[in-house]
């Protein structure tokens, strides 16, 4: 417990660090380019393919169970658009990415750590928890609510694909189901969660990463704690906000 | 100038280095030497505001970096060059942008007039051309002089070197010991260099300075090393059969 409360205390110092004004914008500024495209546009791929085939097999998994011939076929369409919008987009998204993206920022920021990187940015006056990590979480932040739009519209392109192979549901069913009592504010709803996550993924490895000791060894267990603690937190956080914002 | 006094540190209640004072030149190479794990790194980081203190003070000409407030300290940091062990360059940036890294962050200077510099220091550490290439590129001899370009772009007036030789080559070594001298007395740094390497303590420093189970051994110029009768200081010197007969023989 008493380890706990010390992380949490180091953590929040931490933040605190990270979240100092910028000393040059203009550097500040290419930096977030560069996050952007690292943590961001490098996700989109595995973010449309994941999506994609749970997508796809979500709806072949409805289409299977659904054999009730009391119950409408257009329940199929209904039940995958919801599990998309409501939990795989935003969290199981979250959780692949904190292994993409999260395990990438521990390791990146824990090898600059124990190369020395990080004392030489701060004998040249660096802030150098402000100046490496702040960009990574604004970057992942901002870019978040694009890459669940996108993994949902890939999902439910995946459940359509395997609508195609249906014996069970017709393509009409599955385009009913998608339209029947939709609700736009699950996907305000999901937006909101993972720009949580995205704060929890960047800075929770990131920290990690800051206060590595040793050496590659360091770095890798750095690396499998963040993932740990990231996963976790997002599940905490997933009840909290699904509580918040739901009921 | 610098003029450290009784400087104590310690990790975790175990004192790393106790009640250390000594000063270091400007101009001349101040060597501080010791065996691996004598507090020579803690030293030098604790001299530098890396680390934290316990207790004492570091005078940078009139200026205790203790207790200096932030934008102080940034203006002082601005007067101090570092060659890490490593080089520390980063992996993410070409050499150009390495050596620029520093001008960036602390100055207005047009691109022009960065690049101007940049390719001044990277000639002065005979590393022309090489703007585009990336550490991983370049060779270990050649990291160390980049890193030295960018330890020197901002024109410090004191340079910290941690171990510049670790790594390399007996020929290489004596290229880089040598730039390190004529930078020092071209531009009258005060540069402080931890070192294991016998060439360097006795062919490029002025100033040595003996570090033994954390605290300040003996202190001296260099000329005085191979007179000097303390018992740890010439263990450490001469461990080397090849040494100690040389010192035997003179």
């Amino acid at each position: 417990m008493r380890n706990f409360f010390l992380h949490l205390g180091k953590y929040l110092a931490f933040l605190a660090t990270v979240f100092e004004r910028p000393q040059r914008n203009s550097l500040w500024g290419q930096q977030f380019l560069k996050e952007l495209q690292k943590t961001g546009l490098n996700s989109v791929a595995i973010t449309v393919i994941v999506s994609f085939f749970i997508g796809a097999v979500i709806c072949i998994q409805m289409s299977y169970n659904i054999v009730n011939p009391l119950i409408p076929r257009y329940l199929v369409g209904l039940s995958t658009r919801d599990v998309l919008l409501l939990e795989l987009s935003s969290t199981v998204m979250c959780i692949i990415l904190a292994g993409k993206v999260g395990s990438n920022i521990a390791s990146e920021i824990g090898s600059m750590r124990v190369s020395e990187q990080i004392d030489a940015m701060e004998m040249m006056g660096v802030n150098s928890a402000q100046f490496l990590v702040l960009p990574k979480v604004i970057s992942f932040m901002a870019f978040m609510p694009v890459l669940v739009l996108l993994s949902m519209i890939t999902g439910i392109l995946g459940g359509a694909m395997s609508i195609t192979f249906s014996a069970n549901t017709t393509m009409t069913d599955y385009v009913n189901g998608l339209q029947f009592a939709f609700e736009p504010y699950y996907i305000t709803y999901s937006i909101i969660k993972s720009v949580f996550f995205a704060f929890i993924i960047s800075t929770v490895s990131a920290y990690y990463g800051y206060y590595v000791e040793g050496g590659a060894i360091e770095v890798g267990k750095a690396s499998t704690k963040t993932v740990v603690s990231v996963v976790i937190l997002i599940l905490v956080a997933d009840l909290m906000l699904t509580q918040l914002l739901l009921s | 100038m610098i003029r450290v006094e009784h400087l104590c540190k310690s990790f975790d209640g175990r004192q790393i280095l106790n009640n250390v004072s000594t000063t270091f030149n400007a101009g001349q190479i101040n060597a501080v030497i010791g065996k691996s794990g004598s507090g020579k790194s803690v030293l030098i980081k604790s001299v530098t505001g890396l680390h934290s203190i316990d207790s004492g003070n570091v005078f940078y000409d009139d200026t205790n970096l203790i207790g200096l407030r932030k934008n102080d300290r940034k203006n002082l940091l601005k007067q101090i060059g570092m060659l890490f062990q490593g080089c520390a360059l980063f992996d993410s940036l070409t050499i150009e942008e390495n050596v620029m890294f520093p001008l960036d962050i602390h100055t207005t200077q047009t691109r022009a007039e960065k690049l101007k510099r940049v390719n001044f220091c990277l000639e002065r550490v005979n590393m022309p051309n090489t703007n585009h290439l990336f550490p991983s590129e370049i060779s270990g001899g050649m990291q160390k002089r980049v890193a030295i370009a960018r330890a020197i772009v901002l024109n410090p007036k004191y340079l910290f070197c941690d171990e510049p030789n670790s790594g390399l080559d007996p020929q290489t070594s004596m290229v880089i010991d040598q730039l390190i001298k004529e930078i020092t007395q071209e531009y009258n740094i005060t540069t402080v260099m931890n070192t294991h390497d016998m060439n360097s303590i006795f062919e490029v420093s002025d100033q040595v300075a003996f570090i033994y189970q954390g605290q300040l051994w003996w202190n001296g110029p260099r000329n005085q090393l191979t007179k000097t009768d303390n018992a740890e200081l010439n263990d450490f010197l001469f461990s080397s059969p090849l040494l100690r007969n040389k010192k035997g023989s003179s």
